[in-house]
């Protein structure tokens, strides 16, 4: 991948949980949630991420902002290469990468005012005078659309978009580069949700922001994303632009996942391809294709066994070449 | 589904619903009316807080006590009121007639219990079986819902078990009695999308086969044009808006409906485009005047009376009723 002007880049990243087990809790197996991601985000981009409840989105998001040491990849914030730093040298990256989550509920501290939960940062990384600090506050809450005297409420005094704003106000008061949303929005209802999505777009267009923007609603991706990443089991399958994934989907996971979204339109006949079984789990998956159990499709023992490549097969459109669950003919 | 008139199996009239809080009496559900055919769907839709659940917890009788209460209205199940039923009559009516299929799989059902005795318990409450013949027809049920091996799974325990395939679990559970009408609120709302499509698909199949109706509560507008024959849209404790599906997605009347079905993202839709919102939120349950509830977000200038006189609903054409707002309710 062409990754010269990438603000953010991943090399064959991996996060292995240890799967406790026996009288003397030892490892016994590995989740593999993360399991060889490489991508790009650009500048100014967003990069939406999809996939089922497991396959690792959260623990991909939260290894990029090196909230978890990596079990082995690397990691380039324009070019700097985070993965084996340690904590202080980290330090300088940390104001640039900031995350997201969504519950807005638990993220905010229930006994701190919203001012002392917007400032925090700044006081963490001794900045300003108080004077100063109070003055940014009341910048940040105006630019998320809140106003100056929510600086003295308690969290829950607002309302579940409102908490999210100030979520919004803190990931962004040390002018980070990067923001890695993990599910902004899901726990908001659809009236308010547009308005917490346009806010984000708002301030992408303002400050150049690039997102990595988690989700499992796909319209809400489709919205919102540039480019969209497809993961399952702890592997990206398919990346493409956002309007590409969804008019030419080439792997069958992909296709399943976008077939089951329910469209808001009563005229609309649904082709949908059901599923077999549930979302599986990423202790010991199969070296090669990760989807076959669910594929429906018979995989050769050499499929279960090699990792298919990721190829290119139309400019910016890559896919996990498995070639039973995404057969590419012109594969270049 | 055809547009042929099937008989009303539930109607709900001018029902209203209050909680005893510190704070006083707060009215949740406040005049509510619709009605459910036999073999149909209703869809409920609304934003969260508006009353869906408290309206399927009052149909149910299951509302929390001492605190809760019905204050006023029927809930005609069959031609009988269920608000005044006597409780044992309720029970019997409950889990055999009507059941209810919970959002958190997890509170329905009882941790310490295999899988096949919980259904096995619904099955012999209301029927003359023998332990095994109950246990057969445990295992059938769970194959109907789609869950693989189910003579190994009926003897595993909850926990055992995926949230999809729980999810299943208790859908079986409420349809182990052949109720003539399931109430689920918001059945998928936990699960993946490809498992919600499982999971609709089988309440689809199921109702088809058995002729069943569904009250079905969401806040997915998407679902509720996939799955329902017929849409009630609530807000703050009223339903602004009332109509077949096809009718109410083709020409939204009201503002509130209008509004939601505007700020939903599609796919079809232009890519990182400016969406519609509603402004403001929902107000409290205490905060609410007796008029038009949608006046502060509808951005528009109403009128002091058109906040303290009680809307009514109108039918403005064959089955579609709005809540008559002069100013809400356009085009
Ligand atoms: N701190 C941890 N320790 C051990 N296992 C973990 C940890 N965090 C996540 N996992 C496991 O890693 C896998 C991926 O989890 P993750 O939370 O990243 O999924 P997700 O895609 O974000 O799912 P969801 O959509 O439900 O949020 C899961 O199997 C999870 O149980
Ligand atoms: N036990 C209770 N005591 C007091 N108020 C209650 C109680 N249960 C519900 N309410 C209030 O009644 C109103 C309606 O609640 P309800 O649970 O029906 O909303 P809902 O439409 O189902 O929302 P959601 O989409 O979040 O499930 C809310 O304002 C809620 O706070
Ligand atoms: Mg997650
Ligand atoms: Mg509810």
């Amino acid at each position: 991948m062409n990754n010269g002007t990438a603000i953010l880049s991943t090399d064959n990243l991996r996060m292995h949980f240890p799967v406790k087990g026996g009288v003397f809790q030892r490892a016994v197996a590995a989740c593999k949630a993360v399991d060889g991601v490489s991508l790009t985000i650009m500048p100014g981009e967003t990069l939406g991420l999809v996939g089922e409840s497991g396959c690792g989105k959260s623990t991909l998001g939260k290894t990029i902002a090196r909230l978890y040491e990596p079990t082995s990849g690397g990691i380039a914030f324009e070019g700097n290469e985070l993965a084996d730093l340690s904590r202080r040298q980290l330090k300088p990256f940390r104001r640039e990468i900031q995350m997201i989550f969504q519950d807005p509920y638990e993220s905010l501290n229930p006994r701190h005012t919203v001012g002392t939960i917007v400032e925090e940062p700044f006081v963490i990384h001794k900045m300003g005078t108080r004077a100063e600090r109070q003055q940014w506050v009341a910048d940040l809450l105006a630019k998320v659309g809140l106003p100056e005297s929510a600086a003295g409420r308690y969290p829950f005094e607002f309302s579940g978009g409102q908490r999210q704003r100030i979520g919004i106000a803190r990931a962004l008061a040390l002018k980070p580069r990067l923001l890695i949303c993990d599910e902004p929005v899901s726990a908001l209802d659809v009236s308010i949700q547009s308005q917490v999505l346009n806010l984000l777009m708002e301030l992408q267009r303002e400050m150049g922001l690039s997102y990595l923007f988690i989700s499992h609603d796909l319209a809400v991706v489709k919205h919102i994303s540039d480019r969209i990443a497809v993961m399952y089991l702890g592997r990206i399958v398919e990346l493409a632009p956002a309007e590409e994934i969804y008019n030419n989907p080439v792997h069958a996971y992909t296709k399943a996942l976008i077939s089951a979204i329910p469209v808001p339109d009563p005229t609309h006949v649904p082709d949908r391809v059901i599923l077999e079984g549930d979302v599986p789990t990423p202790i010991d998956p199969p070296d090669g294709c990760r989807f076959a159990p669910r594929s429906g499709a018979e995989h050769s023992s050499e499929m279960l066994e090699t990792l298919p490549p990721f190829k290119e097969i139309s400019p910016g459109h890559w896919v996990e070449a498995c070639p039973v669950c995404a057969p590419v003919r012109h594969a270049r | 589904m055809g547009e042929v008139e099937s008989k009303i199996l539930l109607e709900v009239r001018d029902l209203v619903t209050a909680f005893d809080t510190d704070a006083g009496q707060l009215t949740a559900v406040d005049g509510v009316s619709f009605a459910v055919r036999r073999g149909r769907t209703l869809g409920i839709v609304g934003e969260s807080g508006c009353g869906k659940s408290v309206t399927a917890m009052s149909i149910m009788r299951l509302l929390p006590q001492p605190m809760g209460k019905i204050l006023k209205g029927e809930v005609l199940f069959d031609g009988r009121n269920l608000a005044t039923v006597p409780a044992e009559d309720m029970r019997s009516i409950r889990g055999n007639r009507i059941s209810m299929i919970f959002q958190e799989p997890m509170t329905a059902l009882n941790p310490v219990h295999r899988i096949g005795k919980q259904i096995c318990e619904v099955l012999t409450q209301h029927n003359d079986l023998s332990p095994d013949d109950a246990w057969q027809q445990a295992v059938e049920m769970l194959d109907k819902v789609g869950i693989p091996s189910p003579e190994i799974r009926a003897t595993e325990y909850p926990h055992q078990l995926s949230g999809g395939m729980r999810q299943r679990v208790v859908i079986a559970i409420a349809l182990a009695c052949g109720p003539e009408l399931v109430i689920a609120d918001e059945p998928t709302t936990a699960l993946d999308v490809t498992i919600q499509a499982q999971i609709l698909q089988l309440i689809n199949n199921l109702q088809r086969d058995l002729g069943m109706s569904v009250m079905l509560i969401t806040h997915d507008l998407g679902v509720i044009a996939e799955t329902c024959d017929e849409v009630c849209v609530m807000y703050a404790g009223r339903v602004v808006e009332r109509a077949p599906v096809k009718e109410l997605f083709a020409n939204p009347r009201h503002a509130y409906t209008q509004g939601l079905l505007s700020s939903i993202p599609r796919l079809n839709g232009t890519p990182k485009s400016e969406l519609q919102t509603i402004d403001g939120m929902v107000p409290a349950l205490s905060e609410l005047k007796p008029g038009c509830r949608f006046a502060l977000r509808s951005g528009r200038e109403h009128a002091p009376e058109l906040l303290v006189e009680r809307q009514t609903l109108k039918e403005i054409s064959t089955d579609h009723w709005v809540e008559a707002c002069p100013v809400c309710t356009r085009g």
